[in-house]
């Protein structure tokens, strides 16, 4: 009876992982696309990651789960794919039909020519995020793409709240330089 | 003050990250210096270009469900000759359970739990498949007709913008295999779920807050239905939530 009760206790706690943890697929797997190079790559560290989470789902102590997710990704990337993680993300143009992301509740909506514009503009902005050193690309993403507050940030990335807010700043004035120059050279062209 | 230190913590400042006394430091020094103040307008308005949603990656479905496929699969049960016999010990021991009304009480328990687990997932399922509402209208007299002919129960739908909860729609749901009309509703960024099931001779019932793989669920009884309003917002603010919407329905 005990392997019975041991069995149907992980089915319970496959289910109960999966409901928490797959809805934030696309999250983890932006994070991955952003610190790795190339998405086979962030495939297979995304799978890692979701079995090392499952498999040391009895660590989770409640509270939100996507830092804790987040945490393990980058952890996984940075074991096996150390060095590549200062790579430059490079935008594959074969590879954007699978961006199909559209906000939860509709704006306002766009003219087609507004619509075009700001697809080439965050096209742009994925680029240069990409182009950023990878310690400033991973407070960028976490905080504006992953929406983590400054003390998940820490504790992802494990140094203290100090570490997180300089790096934010310096990496937002990077990326807003970049931004401009960027911006310059698409009008004089 | 100095600008060294101001323009580091203009930062923690437009993400809402300090607390009151840090935060008015920041703001006397930005008021003296036009340096820093222009640097907080440059950074506000260039924050407006980095939408999240447009940053994002979607996850191919592949990888989805490989994932799946490596964790163990739901209620796989082998029928082997260990399982029957064990499923034999298992029904005695049910019978024994039940012959003591311990089962009743337990499986109550289990149901209520159940019901809880799926309306947290229906809530999950809703902002995953990013098919939030069905009908989408910040109008009450959009939403409540919407809802006729698709269950038998007019569900209340009722506006709280004034009270600071936006609503966004409408959507059938299900919950308990059964149909059940999912009002939605938006504070700040939280997107709040309100699930509404007939229970018909159901007894009135406060509220009770419950939490679930960190959501927050409120659920109570009136009027025949049953509700349960699910969000990743914070206890106190679902409660305010839900007072709010119990006090509108009463007037």
């Amino acid at each position: 009876m005990a392997g019975d009760a041991a069995e149907w206790n992980d089915q319970g706690k496959a289910e109960r992982f999966k409901a928490l943890a797959l809805p934030h697929l696309d999250e983890i797997y932006t994070l991955a696309r952003y610190l790795l190079r190339g998405t086979s790559d962030a495939d297979d560290a995304v799978q890692e990651c979701y079995l090392r989470a499952f498999r040391h789902f009895e660590t989770f102590r409640g509270g939100p789960i996507k830092p804790w997710l987040l945490a393990i990704l980058r952890n996984v990337c940075h074991a096996t794919y150390a060095g590549k993680t200062r790579l430059v993300y490079a935008a594959d143009p074969a590879e954007r039909d699978d961006v199909q992301v559209k906000p939860i509740w509709r704006e306002d909506s766009d003219t087609p020519e507004q619509a075009v514009l700001r697809r080439h503009e965050s096209e742009t902005m994925r680029r240069l995020i990409g182009e950023l050193p990878a310690e400033f690309r991973e407070v960028i993403v976490l905080r504006e793409i992953n929406d983590l507050s400054y003390r998940e940030i820490a504790a992802v990335i494990e140094a203290p709240i100090g570490t997180v807010m300089s790096r934010l700043a310096r990496a937002r004035k990077l990326l807003r330089e970049a931004w401009l120059a960027a911006e310059g050279e698409g009008k004089s062209s | 003050m100095n600008c060294e230190e101001a323009s580091v913590l203009l930062h923690a400042l437009i993400d809402g990250e300090l607390d009151a006394g840090h935060a008015r430091e920041v703001e006397a020094h930005i008021a003296i210096c036009p340096d820093c103040a222009a640097q907080l307008r440059e950074f506000l308005e260039f924050g407006k270009k980095l939408t999240p949603a447009a940053l994002r990656f979607a996850a191919p479905a592949s990888l989805r469900s490989r994932i799946e496929g490596k964790l163990p699969a739901p209620r796989a049960v082998v029928a082997n000759r260990r399982s029957v016999i064990k499923g034999f010990a298992l029904g005695a021991t049910m019978s024994a359970l039940a012959a003591s009304g311990v089962l009743v009480m337990v499986m109550r328990g289990d149901d209520e739990r159940r019901v809880l687990g799926e309306v947290v997932s229906a809530h999950l399922r809703s902002l995953q498949a990013q098919h939030l509402t069905d009908v989408q209208s910040s109008d009450q007299h959009t939403v409540k007709p919407w809802f006729n002919g698709r269950l038998d129960v007019a569900p209340p739908v009722i506006e709280l913008t004034a009270q600071g909860f936006t609503l966004l729609g409408g959507r059938l749901d299900y919950a308990d295999a059964k149909p059940v009309a999912a009002i939605v509703y938006r504070r700040r960024v939280h997107v709040i779920n309100l699930f509404c099931a007939p229970a018909p001779g159901s007894a009135k019932r406060a509220a009770r807050m419950q939490s679930l793989h960190g959501f927050n669920v409120r659920s109570w009884s009136e009027n025949g239905l049953d509700l349960w309003a699910v969000s990743d917002i914070n206890t106190e603010e679902l409660a305010e939530f839900g007072e709010k919407f119990e006090a509108a329905l009463r007037q």
